[in-house]
C-alpha cells in the first residue's frame, strides 16, 4: 500500500514538469502534494496513476515496480478536479463501474454500491444523473466511484478546487473523517497551503518540478528547508534579507537598539489574534501577528510609530 | 429592414430554392398516377432501388467505423501526418464526384495500378458492384468523422482516463465510455452518410457502366428514364428518392433534440 517515487523526471517539450523527484509515501498515510500552478504536482500524481509516463525514474506501488504498468492494472483510485463523471450513467452506475469491468457478481456490486452511497451520503441519489447533482455531490460520487474497487491507493487531483469555499471546507473535513474510516493510502494535490496543513499528515512541497521539502505540516512550518517553503507554507516577512513569521515579529513602543522603526498603517482584529501592518522607513511592508492580550497591553493605534524586533529570523542561501 | 421583412425574405428564398422544385416533382407525378406506378413497378426500377439500398447498407457501416476510428486518431492521438489526415478527410467534399469516378477508372481500369492485379485474378471491379461501392464510400466518407471530431473534443478525455484508473481496458473504455458519449454525433453522421449514399450520382455514373437491371442505381434510373422521355417515370422514382431523404431528415430532427435532455 506504500508508494515510492524514485528519481522521476518528465518534460513536455522544453518545459520540465517534474525534475528528478524522489518521494516515499507510507501505507495508510494521507499525503499532500503542495505547490503553485506549474510546479509539477499534478503531473507527478498522474505519473503515479499511470496516466502519464515518466521520461526516467521508477514508481513502486506496494514495493512492486509499477513504472511500466497500464493505469487499469495499477489498482489506484483517481479523483479528478472536474469530477470526470460518466455523464450518460446514473450515480449508481458510475459507482458500480469499476466493479462491473471486473465482472463481480451482481448482488455483490449492489451491496457494495449501497454501502458506498451511504458512506458518501448519497443514498437516495442513486438513480439521478451527474447533471442533476451539485458540485459537492458530484465530487462525493466520484470519490465513491474511485473507492468502489478497493484501490491500493487513492489519488486526488485538486479535488476541491472547483468548489465554493463553504462546500470545500465541508468536503475537507469529510475527507479526513473518511480517511479515518477507510484508511487507504491517500495522496492529494493542492495549491492551497491551508488545505494541505489541515488535511495531510505529510506534505511534499514542489516548486518548478523539484521537491523542496517533505515532512509533517508542523515541521514545514517550523523548520522550512528553503526560502520557497518558508514563504509558501505560511506567511513570512522579509526584514533585512532575513525571513520572519508574522507571529515572530515583536513590537515595542519604546526605542530599542536591536529594533527598527516602523509606522502602523493598518490594524485588523482576527478573533483571538490581531494583525498589525507596518511600513518601515524604506516603505517596505511588515506584518506582525499579536495575541489580543499583547495587542491590548501595547495599546496600539494606526499611525503610531513603533519599533520592530524580529525573533527567530531565518536566512536561506537557496 | 424589419425583423418580419427579413423573415419573409428568408422564407421566400427557401421556398424558391428548396421547396418549389420538390413540389413540382410531386405535382407532375400525381398528374399521371398510372404511368408513375408502371415506372415504379418495372423490374429494372425495383432492381435499381435494391441496388441503391445494398450499396448504402455497405457504404454506411464502413464509413461509420472509419469515421469513428479517424476521429479518435485525430483528436486523441499524436502522430506524424495527423494534419494531413485531417485535411484529406474533407477531400470528398471538395472534389466533384465525377472526378472521383474518373480517378477510380484510372486506378482500377485495365491499365491502372490495381487494375492489372484485378485483371490477373479475374475480378470484375469496374462496371460492377465493387466499383460502385468504393465510389459511394469515397463520396460519403467525411460525414461521420466531421460530426464526431468536435464532439470528442468537447467531451474531453477525462472520462476515459477515469475509466482506465477504474480498471477498464482500451476496448471496455471505448464501448462503455467513449461511444456512449459520442453516440448522437455518430447517429447524426450516419444519417448524413445515408442521405449522401442514397443520392450519389456522379461518381457511380462514371464507374457503373449504367447497365439496366444490373448496375443501375435509383438515381441513374431517374436519369435514364428522363433520357427516354419517360418523364412520369423519372418523376415517380425521384419522388421515392425524395421521400427517402425526407424520412432520413425527419429522423435526424426528431433524434437531435434528445441530445440535450
Amino acid at each position: 500500500m506504500s508508494i515510492v517515487v524514485r528519481n522521476v523526471s518528465k518534460r513536455f517539450g522544453d518545459f520540465v514538469a517534474v525534475d528528478d523527484v524522489s518521494l516515499e509515501v507510507e501505507g495508510g498515510s494521507l499525503t499532500a502534494l503542495l505547490g503553485p500552478s506549474g510546479s509539477g504536482k499534478s503531473t507527478l500524481l498522474r505519473i503515479i496513476a499511470g496516466l502519464e509516463w515518466p521520461d526516467s525514474g521508477e514508481i513502486l506501488l506496494s514495493e512492486r515496480d509499477a513504472t511500466a504498468l497500464a493505469p487499469q492494472k495499477r489498482n489506484v483510485g483517481f479523483v479528478f478536479q472536474h469530477y470526470a463523471a460518466f455523464k450518460h450513467m446514473t450515480v449508481r452506475d458510475n459507482v458500480a463501474f469499476g466493479l462491473k469491468v471486473r465482472r463481480r457478481p451482481k448482488n455483490e456490486i449492489r451491496e457494495r454500491v449501497d454501502e458506498l452511497l451511504n458512506l458518501v451520503q448519497l443514498h437516495g441519489f442513486g438513480d439521478r444523473y451527474p447533471a442533476q447533482l451539485s458540485g459537492g455531490q458530484r465530487q462525493r460520487m466520484s470519490l465513491a466511484r474511485a473507492l468502489a474497487p478497493e484501490p491500493q491507493v487513492l489519488l486526488l487531483d485538486e479535488p476541491f478546487g472547483a468548489l465554493d469555499a463553504r462546500v470545500r471546507a465541508e468536503l475537507r473535513d469529510w475527507l479526513i473523517r473518511l480517511h479515518d474510516v477507510v484508511h487507504v493510502t491517500t495522496v492529494f494535490v493542492t495549491h492551497d497551503q491551508e488545505e494541505a496543513m489541515e488535511v495531510a499528515d505529510q506534505i511534499a512541497v514542489l516548486n518548478h518540478g523539484r521537491l523542496e521539502q517533505v515532512g509533517p505540516p508542523r515541521e514545514l512550518y517550523d523548520e522550512p528547508a528553503s526560502k520557497f517553503v518558508m514563504t509558501f507554507v505560511g506567511d513570512a516577512n522579509v526584514i533585512d534579507g532575513a525571513l520572519v513569521r508574522p507571529h515572530d515579529v515583536e513590537l515595542l513602543t519604546e526605542p530599542d537598539e536591536a529594533a527598527m522603526e516602523a509606522m502602523i498603517v493598518r490594524v485588523t482584529i482576527l478573533g483571538r489574534d490581531a494583525k498589525v501592518e507596518l511600513h518601515d522607513d524604506g516603505g517596505a511592508e511588515i506584518v506582525a501577528l499579536l495575541t489580543r492580550e499583547r495587542f491590548e497591553e501595547l495599546d496600539l493605534w494606526r499611525g503610531q510609530t513603533v519599533w520592530v524586533r524580529p525573533q527567530r529570523e531565518r536566512v536561506f542561501t537557496t | 429592414m424589419s425583423r418580419l421583412g427579413l423573415r419573409l425574405l428568408a422564407l421566400a428564398y427557401l421556398a424558391t430554392i428548396l421547396v418549389a422544385p420538390l413540389v413540382i416533382v410531386f405535382w407532375r407525378t400525381f398528374e399521371d398516377v398510372g404511368a408513375a406506378w408502371d415506372a415504379l413497378s418495372a423490374p429494372d426500377t425495383i432492381h435499381a432501388f435494391k441496388l441503391t439500398l445494398l450499396i448504402t447498407a455497405i457504404a454506411v457501416p464502413v464509413n461509420t467505423v472509419f469515421g469513428i476510428v479517424c476521429a479518435l486518431a485525430i483528436v486523441r492521438r499524436r502522430f506524424p501526418g495527423k494534419g494531413l489526415l485531417n485535411a484529406f478527410i474533407d477531400l470528398p467534399l471538395a472534389l466533384s464526384p465525377v472526378v472521383v469516378g474518373l480517378s477510380l477508372f484510372l486506378l482500377y481500369g485495365r491499365e491502372g495500378w490495381f487494375g492489372v492485379w484485378l485483371g490477373r485474378h479475374n475480378i470484375q471491379f469496374l462496371f460492377a458492384l465493387p466499383a460502385m461501392i468504393v465510389a459511394t464510400i469515397f463520396v460519403s466518407l467525411p460525414f461521420v468523422a466531421r460530426e464526431v471530431i468536435p464532439t470528442l473534443r468537447e467531451v474531453g478525455d477525462e472520462q476515459e482516463q477515469a475509466s482506465r484508473t477504474l480498471g477498464a481496458g482500451g476496448w471496455q473504455t471505448f464501448w462503455r465510455i467513449t461511444l456512449p458519449s459520442i453516440r448522437w454525433a455518430v447517429i447524426y453522421g450516419v444519417i448524413l452518410t445515408t442521405a449522401r449514399s442514397l443520392g450519389e450520382y456522379g461518381a457511380v455514373a462514371v464507374v457503373s457502366g449504367r447497365i439496366q437491371g444490373q448496375t443501375e442505381t435509383a438515381t441513374l434510373r431517374v436519369e435514364e428514364q428522363y433520357e427516354q422521355f419517360n418523364l412520369p417515370g423519372a418523376y415517380a422514382i425521384s419522388i421515392v428518392l425524395a421521400l427517402m431523404a425526407i424520412v432520413v431528415l425527419v429522423a435526424m430532427t426528431t433524434i437531435r433534440p434528445k441530445e440535450t435532455a
